[in-house]
């Protein structure tokens, strides 16, 4: 019976969108409003039949996830067998000098030798990572795979759970007639949104970029696991799991911190409070936060000193992210920006880099007050851009929201230059380091270039997406065909 | 006349009192002034052929001097001791001072080995007293002074090269002080010694080079060898068996390694004239012993080479655990010297073969490319049935960033535990790594140390002017007590010759060698120097980009484009607008 409805209501909808749209250009107000309370009536129906019905969705969606996982496991299982697991645990772009497994195991090495790893410059995990790892360093591989599956399965969760926010919304938008009415075509259906949430998992777990990082070791995997479980509990609404992995995330690479303005966004709209500096409860909502953020961040940092009984690892973790002071290549921009500076300029730009980092969070948070989910995507986007030790492994976090944004495609200008940009650049990487560092025959420009050129193509795709999203919700409010007042088609511009 | 003979006899008295006076006066005035009484000077050579057919000439001399520095009042007058080092010695409150010059490296392997062995490049450890209270800026000053004393870099010792070694390097003077807090260690193996360290050393000694053995040293004969090293060490020692009172002793030594084929064009035979361009006519006079030794050990009856002229006087020492059998020349006889008033010592060879030491070492890097590495360091005992401990020290600067636990230690394929581990890792720009190990050695092995670093891209001023030719590592110090042959004698205050007394003797079973490996060339990732205004351009477009497109987005909002009027119109519009007139 089950099966039958779905049907019926997809032939609806196909009915709606394939034949009665292109109607719609014709004159005739009467008609459009039946066939606007057709769709209407459709779409009421799909969010009382199917999606509402929360567990149910999760049985059927638990196969797809379930195969998606044990295949994922099984690449990074058979890659840690053969003999490129040293390769790529050796690769500049997976493994930064904060994330790289050999420190890791070198500083437990240098505890068992009574020698604190903060005395030296090799250790930049924080205490919590030590303490995690003294128990678990044999079965290393098997936590960073769970990880992994722990990021999937929580933005699995995070993306279900914020596309049936979106319908709602889309669905009040619809019944209060906000919308123009040629706009129908940008309305989701839930047919494309179906496979999103399986999509996101997918291409976080089978991006190379994750795998390549899976197979290092490199601790970034489990930073990118506590910002999607943080995701995940701020989508879900709970405030105080969502404050306690921020902080969490916080305290393992500072950057994070600026997410904590889509967090209080999000988390506010959906108690229905007000956006509004003259409110009362927007400051009390504020202050709960931040006292339970503060709270747990006081926690996490007082256990870490408890556990080291000393305060070395701020200067040496929070110090070195801050102050840049190891500049092997990577895929950033600090290195060798920060190898051929003047020395008495490197403060300044070492100041201007790392507020850069945090300067956006102001201006995007007020422009994108409404949307906090895209907010947050943008947030990690200009993190892993421009953070001062990235690897591919946070590239991967904010690429598998892609998928989410999947409607936007229609608006996106230059995405096929920048994703042959992007895969050319992750290309040329291993080839020109191998020109520069072992064949000689090329020297650091060359890999320079390609990192200037693969972060020039991350700009580019981020301010696309922000672009396609902008220009969305312009055409949500001002209708999808806009003319001229001459009658003729209007192009729109930024002005 | 009686007046007289009066008047002269006071005269001669008022002489005689005056005389007695003054040379009473200047008496206690020296007394009191240096507040010590004797000082001694030694100088000697030791020649050794050595079994691959080079020869090996050891100068050393030694100024012993019964003084205290460390004293409230000053120590002004010096007689023997260079004044120089005695106000360093004062001022900085130092108990022990090593110091050397080396160009070259000791073959342990060839030439068994040396009396004083020494690291390529310079090398300056240093013992303060404890009654320091800033030992980083006590050694940061001492450096730059020896700098000016020895015309060498030594002011480029910072923390980034000075390490504290907690078990290899003890005092070797007297003093049971070993709290190695007192104590800096430091190498610079890119350290180029030349004449303008060899003048100042030789200034040092009470001759010069005007007398005694050091007209020898000179710089052009010297510098044109396979080796090459000067030293200066100073240590107090005590002055009898009952050691009541110390003494400062002064050691210069001269090691110099000449290849034989190189400079005798391929003819077996060497004389002091055709190394060193001189002849000897004399000792120094200030000397109380000045010797000559060659070592006839491996020649007791003259089959391997014939020395000319020949000498009845015959030594023997314990010297590195072998007794060997020395010919002597008495330079303060006249008879040393012949009838032609110059000695002019000559050694024919007639075969040879090759020599064994008992302990050697060698180390390489391995790995290629400019990412990773891994330092081997290579041990041999050669000893058939006796295993021994050796003290391994590492000092790695911190731009090679060690991993610890790849740290391998094998004899004979079977994994070796160090007993004791000391590790200290690198802080960047601040002070390197130091890793010192006890490790034992198996009879007749060879033992193998390995660690993996990784090189680090250092900003564009910290290389060195000539980057690509890479960034020395100073040599590993293998400190042991090699099992001896022969009974070693213990007594430090017994006349012995210099050579064999350099190193404090406890036991007679063993005695104390010292080796060091090569030092290292590593070459590390360079930024292009040239660039640094593109790079800065380049990466601050590559922000603005970022920067200009988010801005974009976010200041300006979607408007619908009009189509802009023509020029015609719009020249119009303008004169209307002056007009007052409403545009068209």
């Amino acid at each position: 019976f089950n099966k039958t409805l779905k049907l019926l209501m997809l032939n609806q909808w196909l009915t709606v969108r394939c034949v009665l749209i292109p109607r719609l250009k014709s004159p005739g107000v009467k008609r459009r409003f039946r066939i606007y309370s057709s769709a209407l009536l459709v779409l009421q129906w799909l969010t009382n039949k199917d999606y509402k019905g929360g567990e149910r969705f999760l049985v059927k969606m638990a196969a797809p996830l379930t195969l998606l996982v044990i295949l994922s496991v099984t690449i990074r299982a058979v890659l840690y067998r053969s003999s490129l697991a040293e390769v790529i645990s050796e690769r500049v772009e997976v493994v930064s000098p904060l994330t790289a497994w050999k420190r890791v195991v070198e500083g437990l090495a240098l505890l068992d030798l009574g020698v604190s790893p903060y005395s030296g410059d090799v250790f930049h995990e924080t205490p919590l990572i030590i303490y995690l790892f003294h128990f678990v360093v044999d079965y290393a591989e098997i936590t960073f795979m769970l990880a992994d599956v722990i990021t999937a399965v929580a933005l699995y969760m995070a993306v279900m759970d914020y596309n049936k926010q979106v319908f709602r919304k889309q669905k009040y938008a619809l019944e209060a007639d906000r919308y123009p009415l040629d706009c129908l075509e940008l309305i989701r259906s839930p047919k494309e949104m179906y496979y999103i949430p399986l999509k996101v998992a997918m291409f976080y777990l089978l991006n190379p970029f994750t795998i390549l990082s899976c197979v290092a070791k490199s601790t970034c995997g489990l930073n990118n696991a506590v910002i999607a479980l943080f995701i995940l509990t701020t989508i879900k609404g709970n405030v105080l799991l969502s404050a306690i992995f921020l902080s969490l995330a916080t305290y393992q690479s500072i950057y994070p911190l600026t997410l904590c303005a889509p967090a209080l966004l999000y988390l506010m709209q959906r108690q229905f409070i007000p956006v509004n500096f003259r409110r009362v409860s927007f400051w009390w909502f504020i202050a709960q936060y931040a006292f339970m953020y503060l709270g747990s961040l006081f926690v996490i940092v007082g256990l870490s000193f408890f556990l080291l009984g000393s305060w070395d690892y701020v200067p040496s973790v929070y110090g070195f992210i801050l102050s840049v002071p190891d500049l092997t290549p990577n895929i950033g921009l600090f290195w060798y920006f920060f190898a051929e500076m003047f020395e008495h300029f490197r403060l300044f730009f070492l100041c201007v880099f790392q507020i850069n980092v945090f300067f956006y969070t102001i201006p995007l948070s007020i422009k994108l007050k409404e949307h906090p989910v895209f907010l947050i995507f943008m947030q990690l986007a200009v993190i892993s851009i421009f953070k001062s030790y990235p690897t591919v492994g946070d590239i991967a976090l904010y690429m598998a929201f892609l998928p989410v944004w999947s409607h936007l495609h229609r608006f996106l200008r230059n995405i096929f230059l920048v994703s042959c940009v992007l895969l050319a650049c992750s290309a040329l990487f291993p080839v020109l380091w191998h020109l520069w560092i072992y064949a000689g025959s090329a020297n650091s420009n060359f890999y320079y270039a390609i990192t200037l050129l693969f972060n020039v193509a991350q700009i580019l795709l981020v301010s696309d997406y922000f672009y396609a999203f902008l220009r969305r919700e312009h055409h949500l409010s001002y209708g999808l065909y806009l003319k001229r007042k001459d009658g003729s088609e209007a192009t729109l511009v930024l002005k | 006349m009686a007046e007289q003979k009066f008047s002269l006899s006071v005269c001669v008295c008022v002489c005689v009192c005056v005389c007695v006076c003054m040379c009473v006066c200047v008496w206690a005035v020296r007394a009191m002034m240096c507040g010590c009484g004797r000082d001694d000077f030694q100088e000697e050579l030791v020649i050794r052929p050595l079994h691959s057919g080079d020869i090996y000439a050891s100068f050393q001399f030694r100024t012993v001097w019964e003084t205290d520095f460390m004293r409230g009042n000053k120590v002004s007058h010096y007689r023997l001791f260079p004044k120089s080092l005695g106000q360093v010695i004062s001022k900085f409150s130092v108990r022990e001072l090593h110091i050397s010059f080396t160009q070259g490296y000791w073959r342990t392997m060839q030439w068994g080995q040396p009396f004083q062995p020494s690291p390529p490049g310079a090398e300056l450890w240093v013992w303060f007293q404890d009654s320091v209270t800033d030992v980083d800026g006590t050694w940061k000053e001492l450096t730059n002074v020896l700098s000016g004393i020895f015309c060498a870099s030594l002011n480029f010792i910072d923390s980034t090269n000075t390490v504290q070694p907690s078990a290899s390097f003890k005092p070797l003077g007297i003093g049971n002080e070993t709290d190695h807090r007192f104590l800096r260690y430091a190498t610079l193996p890119r350290e180029i010694v030349c004449t303008e360290n060899l003048t100042p050393w030789k200034k040092l000694l009470p001759c010069g080079s005007k007398a005694g053995l050091a007209v020898l040293l000179k710089s052009e004969k010297l510098f044109h060898s396979s080796f090459h090293s000067q030293a200066v060490h100073i240590r107090p020692v005590c002055q009898d068996w009952q050691c009541k009172t110390t003494s400062w002793e002064l050691r210069q030594t001269l090691n110099v390694v000449f290849d034989l084929h190189n400079s005798a064009q391929g003819k077996r035979e060497w004389s002091l004239f055709k190394m060193f361009s001189r002849t000897l006519t004399e000792a120094c006079p200030l000397a109380s012993s000045s010797k000559i030794y060659i070592d006839i050990t491996d020649n007791p009856q003259g089959e391997q080479f014939e020395v000319s002229p020949a000498t009845p006087l015959l030594s023997q020492a314990v010297v590195l655990g072998d007794r060997r059998t020395f010919s002597v020349y008495d330079l303060t006889q006249q008879i040393t010297f012949g009838t032609v008033r110059s000695l002019n010592l000559l050694i024919r060879w007639k075969s040879s073969d090759m020599l064994r030491p008992l302990l050697h070492a060698e180390r390489y890097v391995a790995g290629y490319g400019l990412q990773t590495g891994e330092i081997h360091t290579l041990m041999y005992n050669n000893h058939p049935y006796r295993s021994f401990p050796v003290l391994l020290l590492d000092s790695v600067p911190w731009y090679l960033r060690l991993y610890i636990h790849t740290l391998t230690v094998t004899s004979k394929g079977k994994d070796n535990k160090p007993s004791y581990i000391h590790y200290q890792p690198s802080k960047d720009r601040l002070r390197p790594h130091l890793l010192e190990m006890l490790v034992q050695l198996p009879p007749n092995s060879v033992t193998e140390v390995t660690v993996q670093f990784e090189r680090a891209l250092l900003k564009w001023t910290e290389y060195t002017p000539d980057p690509n030719h890479g960034f020395y590592v100073g040599s590993s110090v293998i400190s042991s007590l090699v099992p001896s042959i022969v009974a070693m004698d213990t007594n430090s205050t017994r006349e012995r010759p210099l050579f064999s007394s350099f190193f404090p003797c406890k036991e007679e079973s063993s005695y104390f060698v010292r080796v060091y490996t090569e030092p290292l060339l590593v070459n590390l990732p360079t930024p292009d120097f040239s660039m640094p205004y593109n790079v800065i351009c380049l990466t601050c477009t590559v922000v603005a980009v970022g920067y200009g497109s988010l801005y974009n987005l976010l200041t300006r909002s979607f408007q619908i484009e009009e189509p802009s009027p023509g020029l015609a119109k719009r020249i119009a519009n303008i004169i209307r607008k002056m007009r007052g007139v409403p545009p068209l």
